[in-house]
């Protein structure tokens, strides 16, 4: 493996670590949704950067993947670079900026534009995994509403929510069920993504290193976001299109680029964004 | 035997000990549908510790509790599963504790805490747990306007009235009540006493009421309890134990009542 740091293990973590967090993940893919305890390690960053993340991909990378990082969907963002190049030199594994080349994608706060494909991976960089958490502080009963399946709370937050903007207001982290049992939090991505999971042909993997929670959701499984029956889930729409690659499908960023007030709408999926620019271009050029 | 014939609650026996001190000893009595229980007595005679055996929050050391189950009769509800028990306490059961603050949720809106036992049950309509909730603010006399304000903005009266309503919203067949008028003024405590009447008549609710309040059982309940030391020192109907104490106790408790 030339051009890997030396005096570290492969991908940091030493053997034994990996197979507590291999035997988590794998109870974690058996029982979707379910949050399962894990040993957290010190990484080489502050939490709140990726650890959970970082130590799922840290795990399960091999010589031969091809690891992509996005941070708010894009790959050129600090958080994103650094994550890849840790990897690059820890594991010595390819990276690729290209959703459709990797095989594994390590992401915070999106999923994608393009579909994911069966033997891809996602893994979630998490800060709060308890869904229950902002009702019910404390952790033993937490636990016992997911045995017993008490979700009554979890509309009640939507009912505030309701009572008080007119409508599910809730626009990021935004709860599901999964495989019709556990209630779940998807890190938080914007509720626009939220859809993608449900089916997603891709094995997505959810870690949060300061609470020391891994769980999952695996290939095929039916992933629904919370709703009322009269006030239906539904993904934010813009009125604008991305001002450089002209998507009217994707999820966009506002811009602002002046101080009089001038804003533009991008997509926050730079691959997406790049690869539709690229096609233009050449479109143009024909 | 159909189940009107039985009654709600069967209580054999009870007795719970903390160490080697008995905070309730040997209580037996039944509760029929309808009926309004009340539980007297000073502070330390076991009434708090024997509604929290009966309420399924605090295991018994000696004798059972027997429900009337909707479905399977007579259980007793320390040998149903605990997922059972729960179910029981957000549907058949209420639970109105004497601090309303322990009782609701403080940081959503009044709406929010009267739907939580409709959402808790499968309700996902929220327009008809809305319309039950503003149903239910004007059953217990507050005011509809305030359905999403939050429970810290309201009066410690209204509280106690929010309480109830988060109970009542499933139509449970019985009420457990701790003291449901301490720490409100007078006149306060005469409407709230005025509207659990009401309530319990029209909806035919079963209730166990613990109080230390003689003035409050005397308007709610039908049938008495005296506690002291952790025993029934003596039981009957109201009026009869009020009015002609058979006990020594009973006759100290009835005679330190201060006459306005």
């Amino acid at each position: 493996m030339s051009g890997t740091e030396t005096g570290y293990n492969y991908a940091y973590l030493d053997e034994q670590t990996k197979r507590m967090l291999r035997r988590v993940i794998l109870k974690a893919v058996a029982i979707p949704g379910y949050q399962v305890p894990f040993g957290n390690r010190e990484m080489p960053m502050p939490h709140g950067w990726g650890t959970g993340g970082i130590q799922v991909t840290a795990s399960i990378i091999g010589p031969d993947d091809v690891l992509k990082v996005i941070d708010q969907g894009a790959d050129d963002t600090t958080n994103a670079v650094s994550i890849r190049s840790f990897f690059a030199k820890t594991a010595g594994v390819a990276t690729t900026t290209r959703t459709e080349e990797a095989t594994i994608v390590q992401t915070r706060h999106r999923i994608p534009e393009k579909p994911l494909k069966e033997g891809q991976i996602l893994v979630y960089q998490v800060p709060i995994p308890e869904p229950l958490r902002w009702l019910e502080p404390r952790e033993t009963e937490t636990r016992k509403m997911h045995a017993l399946s008490e979700y009554g709370i979890m509309h009640v937050r939507l009912y505030e929510d309701i009572a008080t903007h007119g409508r599910i207001a809730t626009s990021y982290d935004y709860p599901v069920q999964v495989n019709e049992r556990y209630i779940m939090r998807p890190s938080p991505i914007p509720k626009f993504d939220n859809p993608k999971m449900d089916m997603n042909p891709a094995l997505q993997l959810f870690g949060a290193g300061r609470e020391k929670r891994i769980y999952a959701v695996p290939p095929y499984t039916k992933v629904k976001s919370l709703d009322f029956d009269d006030h239906p889930f539904e993904v934010q729409r813009w009125d604008e299109s991305c001002a450089l690659c002209g998507a009217t499908d994707s999820f966009l960023d506002e811009i602002v680029t002046s101080d009089r007030g001038d804003r533009m709408f991008v997509c926050s999926d730079s691959d997406y964004c790049g690869d539709r620019q690229a096609a233009r271009r050449k479109e143009a050029a024909e | 035997m159909n189940a009107t014939d039985r009654p709600l609650l069967r209580v054999e026996r009870l007795t719970k000990r903390y160490g080697e001190r008995f905070a309730c000893q040997d209580v037996s009595f039944d509760l029929w549908p309808g009926e309004v229980m009340g539980v007297v007595g000073e502070s330390g005679s076991g009434k708090t510790t024997l509604l929290n055996c009966l309420s399924a929050r605090l295991g018994p050391d000696g004798g059972r509790v027997l429900y009337n189950t909707r479905h399977q009769g007579m259980r007793d509800i320390y040998e149903t599963s605990e997922a059972e028990r729960r179910l029981l306490m957000r549907t058949d059961w209420g639970l109105v504790h004497q601090n309303p603050r322990d009782g609701l949720r403080l940081a959503v809106s009044a709406g929010a805490n009267i739907g939580e036992r409709l959402m808790a049950v499968g309700a996902r309509h929220y327009g008809e747990i809305r319309q039950a909730a503003t149903d239910w603010l004007g059953r217990v006399e507050i005011d509809e306007a305030r359905i999403d304000d939050l429970p810290r903005a309201f009066s410690g009266g209204m509280q106690q009235r929010l309480q109830i309503a988060r109970n009542l919203v499933t139509r449970p067949r019985i009420v457990f009540m701790d003291e449901p008028t301490g720490g409100l003024d007078v006149s306060v405590q005469a409407r709230l006493l005025d509207l659990l009447r009401e309530l319990v008549a029209s909806l035919g609710l079963s209730v166990v009421v613990v109080t230390h309040d003689l003035a409050v059982v005397r308007l709610l309940a039908h049938r008495l309890m005296v506690m002291r030391q952790g025993r029934v020192v003596e039981s009957g109907l109201t009026d009869q134990v009020l009015d002609d104490p058979q006990h020594a106790y009973t006759q100290l408790l009835v005679s330190s009542v201060l006459q306005a």
